[in-house]
């Protein structure tokens, strides 16, 4: 569920970027606080070790379909939330950076849904309050499944919220919704029981690699997670109505139509509730500093009917425009790499 | 992420190592510059299409003086395409309203314009990537203020990524060798097989810490001299910055497309 610039506006990859740059910050400080001085090269490789786990795939029993790991909440269990969300971010990092999964715009909001919600939400609040130290293997099969599943559809319900504000895409919030969440709710099945796989190998072979983790300086309780939320929200608010101030057109307009509806789908956690208020909230700041000709539809419409107006002269112009642009960006790459290559004596032709 | 995308990994830490113009541009000169491409493009109405169009010069300049092989990223951005294809296609679906002169349905346009926009961002982001290279775009994100603890993070991530995945493709291997051939694993092989392979990769961090303490490391990786700001970098950021500005506000193609055919007329 990496979501990619294409969908994305200025105004909400923008303010997760700053919301998950916040995070970071936050976790940056914690780890380096921490005791625990091989922490550094530990999160190196794990996160190497993610990449490496989802090249592998298992059967999931009963149905003849396979699944893989997902990270985010065996990281968490390894290294403690803070550790986590810097994995994680790297980890998405570099999938952006050398895989194309997931854009660079887009980077803040995966960040958020795939790292924040596993590292501060599932693990403290569902997976160590079901399991313990002393815990027999239900219990630890019951913290995983549901720690898993918790994470990845509060994951899946930010990539339709953020999707939603946007107003790129034009599929309508309830069925976005109905869409993701089963997906993802049958994914964090498989995140959970892949989770249990390892996390289980590993507590017969090697207990104390499982618990280096609780017993390092990184603290995992529960206190940081609320004043997280707090400064999420504070930079919600904060990056929101910048934005609002500096950006060039109505795009999101879309985010208060959503807004309206949001309040509807607050089924799933408190948290939900609270992110679709306080995005409300910065989907109210924009309209307030708008001109009202550019308020909402207006614009939309206006940008609407001046298409139809057009004269067939005038679209026949448009047309050998964008046709000419493009003949003239080949050209340009051709020579660019044509002047390249005659003085390196390598390198082909582009178009 | 199946193992044929680690081929390409191994191209793209090749490609950054080049020198060319591109490649010698300053790593902060050329991030920021890509994400305010990012922004601006994504800053349109959702049904323009024509106004994007010039955008490519962009991708397409820093592909063609960075010598990076147009078919490797062309490859890449088809192998990504799938989320922005799921999502976008149900654009024509829920928006049926005639649209434009010929009266396609908008969501057929706005979908264009999606998939426009996912080759500009996603062309421009593998762009940067293949004309920087990890550790020159890592040091450059650590000058522009981000957290310490993190760009050494994903310096070793990068680093160990080869030495790691080289590690379970092996296993794999071996597992395929002793297996019937496509059979995903069963649940309890995989939890050894990947438990193994994750002790064995905690063991590794270990020596490796180890070896760099015995080396001075102390949580710090430094880099060999700071590389300034030259006039090249500044021409850079101000000529495409100039030219992000003036394709946003006018449009560019509707432009050249009047013009030419009023030299027709």
């Amino acid at each position: 569920m990496h979501m990619a610039d294409a969908l994305i506006s200025p105004a909400v990859g923008g303010t997760m970027w700053a919301v998950s740059g916040g995070l970071i910050a936050l976790c940056a400080r914690k780890v380096k606080q921490s005791t625990r001085d091989n922490l550094v090269p530990l999160m190196g490789v794990l996160g190497a070790f993610i990449f490496a786990a989802q090249m592998v795939n298992f059967s999931i029993p009963g149905t003849g379909s396979s699944g893989h790991l997902g990270g985010g909440l065996i990281l968490t269990v390894l290294l403690g939330p803070y550790a986590a969300l810097l994995v994680i971010a790297s980890v998405l990092t570099v999938q952006a950076f050398f895989f194309a999964d997931g854009g660079l715009l887009a980077l803040g909001c995966n960040i958020f849904n795939l790292g924040f919600f596993p590292a501060f939400v599932a693990y403290p609040f569902v997976y160590r309050t079901v399991t313990d130290a002393r815990g027999g293997a239900i219990r630890d099969w019951g913290a995983a499944l549901g720690a898993a599943v918790v994470g990845l559809l509060l994951g899946a319900f930010g990539v339709v919220l953020e999707t939603k504000a946007s107003g790129i895409s034009e599929l309508p919030f309830g069925a976005f919704a109905a869409l993701m969440l089963p997906i993802h709710l049958a994914i964090g099945l498989v995140e959970g029981i892949a989770t249990v796989a390892v996390v289980s190998f590993v507590a017969r072979a090697r207990p104390e690699a499982l618990y280096a983790a609780q017993e390092s300086g990184v603290s995992n309780g529960r206190r940081p997670v609320l004043a997280g939320l707090v400064a999420v929200a504070v930079l919600l608010g904060g990056a929101g109505s910048w934005f609002a101030s500096t950006r060039p057109d109505g795009l999101e307009w879309s985010i208060a139509k959503v807004s309206g509806k949001e309040e509807l789908a607050g089924a799933d956690a408190g948290i939900h509730g609270e992110l679709a208020k306080i995005q409300g909230k910065t989907a109210v700041l924009p309209d307030y500093g708008f001109k009202p000709s550019g308020a909402e539809e207006g614009e939309a419409e206006a940008e609407a009917g001046v298409w139809p107006a057009v004269s067939a002269a005038t679209s026949l112009s448009g047309f050998v425009g964008v046709l000419m642009t493009v003949a003239l960006v080949c050209f340009t790459g051709v020579v660019l790499k044509g002047s390249l290559a005659r003085k390196a004596k390598e390198g082909r032709s582009e178009a | 992420m199946g193992v044929a995308d680690w081929i390409g990994l191994g191209q793209m830490d090749e490609l950054g190592r080049m020198d060319t113009p591109m490649h010698r541009i300053d790593a902060r000169a050329k991030a920021c510059v890509t994400v305010a491409f990012i922004v601006v493009v994504m800053s349109f109405p959702r049904y323009e299409i024509s106004a994007l169009v010039p955008f490519l010069f962009y991708p397409l300049v820093l592909v063609s003086l960075g010598r990076i092989p147009g078919r490797h990223i062309v490859r890449k951005i088809w192998v990504a395409s799938p989320f922005a294809l799921a999502v976008g296609l149900f654009n024509p679906f829920f928006d049926r309203q005639p649209y434009g002169p010929l009266g396609v349905a908008g969501g057929w346009v706005s979908f264009a314009s999606v998939l426009l926009r996912f080759l500009l961002t996603v062309g421009a982001a593998l762009a940067l990537v293949a004309c920087t290279g990890m550790n020159r775009l890592a040091a450059g994100l650590g000058r522009m203020g981000v957290p310490r603890v993190f760009v050494v993070q994903l310096l070793f991530l990068y680093r160990y990524l080869f030495v790691v995945s080289d590690e379970g493709g092996k296993m794999l291997r071996s597992v395929e060798m002793r297996s019937e051939k496509g059979r995903p694993l069963r649940f309890r092989p995989y939890g050894s097989l990947l438990g193994t392979l994750l002790l064995r990769s905690m063991d590794r961090a270990e020596r490796v810490y180890r070896a760099m303490v015995a080396r001075g490391f102390d949580g710090e990786v430094r880099e060999l001299g700071r590389p300034a700001i030259r006039f090249e970098d500044i021409l850079f950021v101000g000529v495409w910055l100039a030219f992000f500005i003036i394709a946003r506000v006018w449009n560019l193609a509707d432009g050249l497309g009047l013009l030419l055919t009023g030299i027709w007329a």
